[in-house]
Formats: structure tokens, sequence, C-alpha cells
């Protein structure tokens, strides 16, 4: 050993480590550009043969086909691109609203898990035993055709006080719809988003000035209410109209209508991934040290104030990184819609391929909506957390 | 050290021997090649490639796999009774699966030779594009989309077909106008999908479609009651029908909302293979027309006077070698497969589950559609 590093200045290029590894790499990337160009070239030779080319054109063509869940105006003469952004659009509503559904279950999870209380602790372990242990996939299913199909007719529909419709065309709810002084409305909105920002700042700089932490989010989300209530009120007429659902032939008319694919996709994913993030908490919260606790107790803090001031703040580090994977779990797993038929991107880029043909283009275009979607999900995360990593002292 | 040296020589030898298998295309090889390869993948994101020259499938190449393979390969349906199906003894049976044995009859004079492939109706046509199968049997509609963009050919109309609605008998509902507001359960990928729309958005009636994947979860979603009508071709409609709870709780309404010419269907590029699949269907026309059967083709071989009869038995000239086959291929086919009679009486006649009227499946001068050229 000794002797052949004192020769390194005379070890000749085809021996020496550095060229060989510099060589080794250069020849890897060739070798990945040329497999690269070739399965490139096969796909288009064989296109060739069959007497396609690779192109978008096709995407402003009229799609023909009818979409059943539309957030736009849409139909079958609208073009392949607008049925794309159909399916676009419901993918993000369904990750947006599972998202927030299966946060706020799997954070009371995850603090139930640890509760004091056996029984409670006890339900919650059950829960999250089961449902990390089930099939996503036989439990969409099973919410389709095992709940939401199994409801009344609409002759014979269930109604709740409201009334809430309950058949087995979906779930009709009342709705608002905006009337004339609607777009006054908004103006007294966007004042209560300012008013509780104003009172958020202010409190903030109290809590600075005189040490006592001020409960920012009630007091802000209280002001917002009071100044949006007000609002309603003072307008001559009510922004707002009720929309009531009722029974009209073959559908349900009126009111907000969301279909069995719709809830059975929702339910799904949010109690499926609600069970995963609860575990995340409850990983975050023990990853506080005790020590914390006993300190928090010590200075007189009660049970909701330690968690609130120094439990979370710190679980939080923990919890974001885990978190967000499962956020992007969420959103790659509504793919599984095409099993119970709800139209999202990956069902709607399927019926264009059918209709169109054009298979290597539609599956590109679906694999670069999901890698987009997670990356931009991601960053958003990896910038809450370094923005609650700097609060560490 | 020197592990880890002799490591590198290892991976530097991989990495030749990868370039290697990576050049190595038919067209290509030897090391000169490698050069001129890794030149060009510098250039990649830039330059066009070079038009290569489309080699053609070529007239006669698909009859030459097939018979180097001994069998041929068909794509149908498993889940239409009537048409494709899997039946109670575990045997593919069907009208457009008989088509195939009549097929398989005409190239090996054994109507057994044939292999079955299921396909989806979304996955049919790469099926038949990339080889996977010889031919596609399968309910097909003919549409100009297909006979074009989609690089198949098809070979002639076997079964004239119409989309029709099926709706619970005791809805009350008899037209289309009486669906205002429903939900139509429809099958994705299919020229169904895309005639709902069209009919609908023409008569003026505003519904709501429910989309699925393949026929069983779309009947099982109407089973279900999660619409209340569902849309296939009429043929499909019947089929369906008897395997559903209660068969007679459901009614076919008379309408038909599209022109549905179903027929087998084969890839561009090789006119023999084509011209062997569509003389397949005219021998089935010309022996219910000549009224060869099964059961007497033996007696017509024997005794038969007319001239276009002893064309089509092979008696008389050499047609079926003008088709690549030999020259008893339509006796073969009538022998052993039968005439077109006889595969519709066997599939879709009056003693079987799934009857339908012949309708425009006719022979012409019966009044229906059916008219095959003349054999000579």
């Amino acid at each position: 050993m000794q002797s052949a590093e004192t020769q390194t200045a005379a070890i000749p290029i085809w021996r020496d480590e550095r060229y060989l590894n510099l060589l080794g790499q250069a020849i890897f990337a060739v070798v990945i550009l040329a497999a690269g160009y070739y399965l490139y070239r096969n796909m288009e030779a064989g296109l060739r043969r069959q007497g396609t080319t690779l192109g978008f054109g096709f995407i402003q063509g009229t799609s023909g086909f009818d979409i059943a869940e539309t957030l736009f105006e849409y139909s079958r003469s609208s073009t392949f691109w607008q049925a794309f952004q159909v399916g676009l659009l419901n993918t993000l509503l369904v990750s947006v609203v599972g998202i927030l559904f299966s946060t706020i279950l799997g954070v009371i999870l995850g603090v139930a898990r640890l509760a004091a209380n056996p029984l409670v602790r006890w339900l919650a372990t059950g829960y999250l035993e089961l449902m990390r242990n089930l099939s996503l996939l036989v439990f969409l299913v099973f919410w389709y055709l095992g709940v939401f199909l199994k409801l009344p007719k609409i002759k014979e529909a269930v109604i709740w006080p409201g009334p809430t419709f309950l058949t087995n065309r979906g779930i009709a709810i009342p709705w608002g719809v905006p009337t004339e002084t609607f777009p006054a409305y908004r103006l007294i909105l966007a004042l209560g988003v300012l008013a509780a920002i104003l009172i958020a700042a202010a409190l903030h700089a109290r809590g600075r000035r005189t040490g006592k932490p001020p409960l920012t989010i009630l007091w802000a989300g209280a002001s917002f209410v009071v100044v949006v209530v007000l609002g309603w009120f003072a307008l001559p007429a009510a922004p707002l109209a009720w929309d009531l659902p009722y029974p009209e032939g073959l559908r349900i008319a009126g009111g907000k209508i969301f279909t069995p694919e719709f809830m059975a996709l929702v339910s799904g994913l949010v109690l499926y991934t609600a069970a995963f993030i609860g575990e995340v908490v409850r990983a975050g919260i023990q990853a506080v040290s005790r020590g914390q606790v006993e300190a928090a107790r010590a200075i007189g803090l009660t049970g909701f104030q330690t968690l609130r001031l120094v439990i979370f703040p710190q679980a939080l580090r923990v919890i974001i990184p885990p978190l967000t994977s499962q956020y992007l779990n969420l959103a790659k797993n509504s793919s599984l819609a095409i099993a119970i038929g709800y139209p999202d991107v990956f069902y709607v880029s399927n019926t264009i391929l059918n209709q169109s043909g054009r298979a290597v283009e539609m599956i590109t275009l679906v694999m670069l909506t999901y890698l987009l979607f997670s990356l931009i999900t991601s960053a958003f995360m990896n910038w809450y957390n370094r923005r609650i990593q700097l609060v560490e002292r | 050290m020197t592990s880890r040296r002799v490591f590198t020589l290892f991976a530097l030898m991989l990495t030749a021997a990868l370039v290697l298998a990576a050049c190595g295309t038919p067209t290509t090889g030897g090391t000169e090649r490698i050069v001129e390869t890794v030149v060009v993948t510098v250039e990649v994101p830039g330059a066009a490639p070079a038009p290569l020259p489309v080699p053609p499938a070529g007239y006669g190449a698909t009859l030459a796999t097939v018979l180097e393979r001994g069998t041929l390969i068909c794509g149908v349906n498993s889940q239409v009774p009537g048409f494709g199906y899997i039946d109670a003894n575990g045997v593919f049976s069907g009208f457009d699966v008989d088509y195939c044995r009549a097929l398989a009859a005409a190239i090996f004079g054994d109507a057994s030779k044939v292999e079955f492939r299921p396909v989806t109706a979304a996955e049919r046509f790469t099926a038949l594009q990339s080889g996977e199968i010889d031919i596609l049997s399968r309910n097909t509609t003919w549409s100009t989309v297909r006979d074009t963009e989609l690089g198949g050919n098809f070979v002639h109309t076997t079964f004239y077909d119409g989309q029709g609605m099926m709706v619970p008998a005791d809805t009350g509902i008899t037209t289309l106008q009486d669906l205002e507001g429903g939900t139509i359960c429809v099958q994705t990928g299919t020229t169904t999908e895309l005639n709902l729309a069209d009919v609908m958005a023409a008569e003026g009636v505003s519904y709501t479609p429910a989309v699925f994947e393949d026929a069983d979860s779309t009947f099982a979603a109407y089973a279900e009651e999660r619409c209340d009508a569902v849309t296939t071709d009429k043929s499909g409609l019947v089929s369906r029908r008897t395997v559903l709870a209660d068969p007679s709780a459901h009614v076919i309404l008379d309408v038909t909302m599209s022109k549905e010419p179903l027929g087998p269907m084969v890839r561009h590029g090789d006119d023999q293979w084509f011209d062997i699949a569509q003389w397949t269907v005219f021998a089935l026309f010309s022996g219910e027309e000549f009224g060869i059967t099964s059961a007497n083709v033996d007696d017509v071989l024997a005794s038969a006077t007319a001239p276009e009869a002893r064309r089509l038995l092979g008696l008389e000239g050499d047609l079926g070698l003008k088709l690549g086959l030999s020259n008893d291929w339509a006796y073969n086919i009538l022998k052993l497969v039968g005439n077109y009679a006889e595969v519709y009486n066997r599939n879709l006649g009056p003693d079987t589950p799934t009857y339908i009227p012949r309708g425009y499946n006719s022979l012409y001068v019966d009044g229906g559609l059916l008219y095959a050229p003349p054999f000579r």
C-alpha cells in the first residue's frame, strides 16, 4: 500500500483510477442516452408501420362524448383538450377535499390514540389497524357498490331535514345560489379577511410585548365571522338564495348533488388516508420528549395549552415530511376512480385514448400531470417545512 | 484496493456489452456502428430523425405466419352470450367465435386450430395493430376512423345491428324523450358512447352518462339501478338481458339510435389476408344461398351440377389456390362449421336464450342485406 501511494505520479493514465472513474461515468451516460434513443426510434418505427405519427394536434378535435360530472360547461361538441381539463379539475377537487378531511380526521385519530381515556384509545387503535390493513381498491368498491348504490331509489328517497335527499343517484343538499347582491357581498368577504389579518397582526404584536401567548386564530376567525354575518344582514337582499333539492321525474333537481361515485371515492380516500395520517401525528407527538410536557405542567400550563403551545409546534417538524408523502399518496390513489366510474383525469384520458387511438400521447400527458401535481405539492410542503424549522432557536 | 479495481474493470466490460446490445438493431452491428450511434445520440434533442422507409406488413405475411404457427389467433369477446362468451363447459362459443372457426377451417381444414384471445373494447385495436392477434372478431362496428387512423380494414359486415336502449319494464319508459333528466349507463371506448351523445343532443334530451370500463361493470351498475337505462347494440342488450336476475323485468325500447354494421377486422397492409377473411364471409353467405349445409355438403359434392356451387366447393376451377389456400377451403368451412344460417341459428336462433329475429341479417333473396359476389 505504502509503495503504491508514493508512486501515484508515475501511474499511467489507463490505470489512474480518477480517469477510469470519469470514463466509467461518461460511458454510463452514453449508454443510458443510447438506450433511450433506441427505444424512442423503435416506438416511432412501430407507429409509422401502423400509419400513425406522434403529435398533439388531435387534442383540438371534437371529443364527441359526454361526461357526467363537470365543473365547467362541457358538451359532446367540446374538444378533447376541454375533456382533459374536466378530468383534471375533478382530480383536483377530489384531492383537495380529500386532503382537507383526511387531515382533520387524521389529527383527531392521532391525538385519540394517545388519549388517557382507554375507550377512546382502543377505538382509535382499532380503527387505525383495520384501515391500514385493507386494500384501498377493495375499500372503494365496498363504498360504491355496498353503501352508496344501496341507498333507496329517488321515489323512495330518505329525506333528512334541510331537506337532504339520500338516493342511489347521489346525495342532494340545499345550496346557495348567488343573487344580484352577491358582487357587493364579495367586497364584504374581502373586508372580513382584511379585518382578520389586522386583528391577528395586532394580537401578535401584543403577544410579543407582554409575553402572553395570544389565541390568534380564534380571535381572527371570530372577527371574520362577525364582519361576514353583519354584512349579510346589512345588504338590502340576501346575497345567496337557498336552492332546495326536490325530486323531478327521473332526477333530483335543484340543490347540490354529490354523485355516488364522488361520495364513494372521497369517503374511501379520506377514511383510508386518515388512518395513515393518524399514525404520522401519533409518531410526531411521541417524538416530543417527555421532559417538555413535564416542564410545561410545572410552569402551570393546562393540558390544552401544553398541546397547543409546547407539543404541536415541535411535533409539526417531525410530522410535515411524512405528511407530505401521505398527501401525494392520496392524490395519486385518486386514479383508482376508474374502478367506480368517477371521471377523474386518468379515466377521462383513457376515454380520449380509446376514442382517438392516441395511446402514447395520452399516457405521456397523464404521467406528466401526476408528476407536476406531486412536484407542486411537495414544493409547497417543503416550503412550509422550512418555515416552521426556522422557529427553532 | 484490488477488489475495487476488479469491480471497475467489470463495470467497464458490462457497459461495453450494453452499448453493443443497444446498438444491435437489425440494420446495425460491428464496431464502426457503435461510434456512429454515439455521435447521433449527442444530437438527439434537436435533430428530427430521418424518415425510415415504411416496411409493409407484406402481401401474404399473415397467412405465412399463421401456417407456420399452426394455429389462428383470434381476438374475441368473452362477455356477450350469443356473440362471444365462454360457455358452461369452458369452451368459447358464439356467432363471432364461429366465424374464427370458419376461417381456421378454410386455412387448415380443421376448425379447432384457433386460439381465442379475449380482448376488451379498449384494448382490441392495439392488440390487432401490434400483431398479438391475427384477426379481430368481436362485435366491432365498422366506421371511418377505425378503417383509417386505427390501421385496420373491415372485412365485411357479418351482422347488421343498431344501437338500442333497455329500461326496467316497471318504469313505463317507452321513448327517448321519457328519459329526460335520467341517467344512462354506457361502456367507455365504444361507438355507443359517441352515438348516445349524438342522439341525445339531436333529440334535445338532457341526461347524465354513467360510464364504466367493461360490459360486466356497466350491466352490474344497471342491475344495481345506478341508471334508468342502459345502452349498447341491440344484439348486446338481448344477450346481456339473459343474464340479468329477471330478464322479463326489462324491455328494449323500440328505437334504433344508430347503424351498427358489425364484422371482423384485419390489419392494414396484407391484401391476401384481407381477401381470405372476406371470402370466408362470402362462402358462409353463399352456402346458405345455394342450400349447402354441413349435413348435405357431401351429397352436394357428389352430385352438384350448378356451376357456381361446383366452383365454390372446388370441383371446378382453382378459386382456393388463388386465395393461397387449398381448393377445398369452402367445402371445409361448410362441412366443419356450416353455412351462415346454421351459424346464426346455433347462436342467435329461436331455440337459444339469445334469440334475435334475423331482420336485415337475411339473404337478399329473403329481403335482407346479405349478398355475396359471384364465385368465379
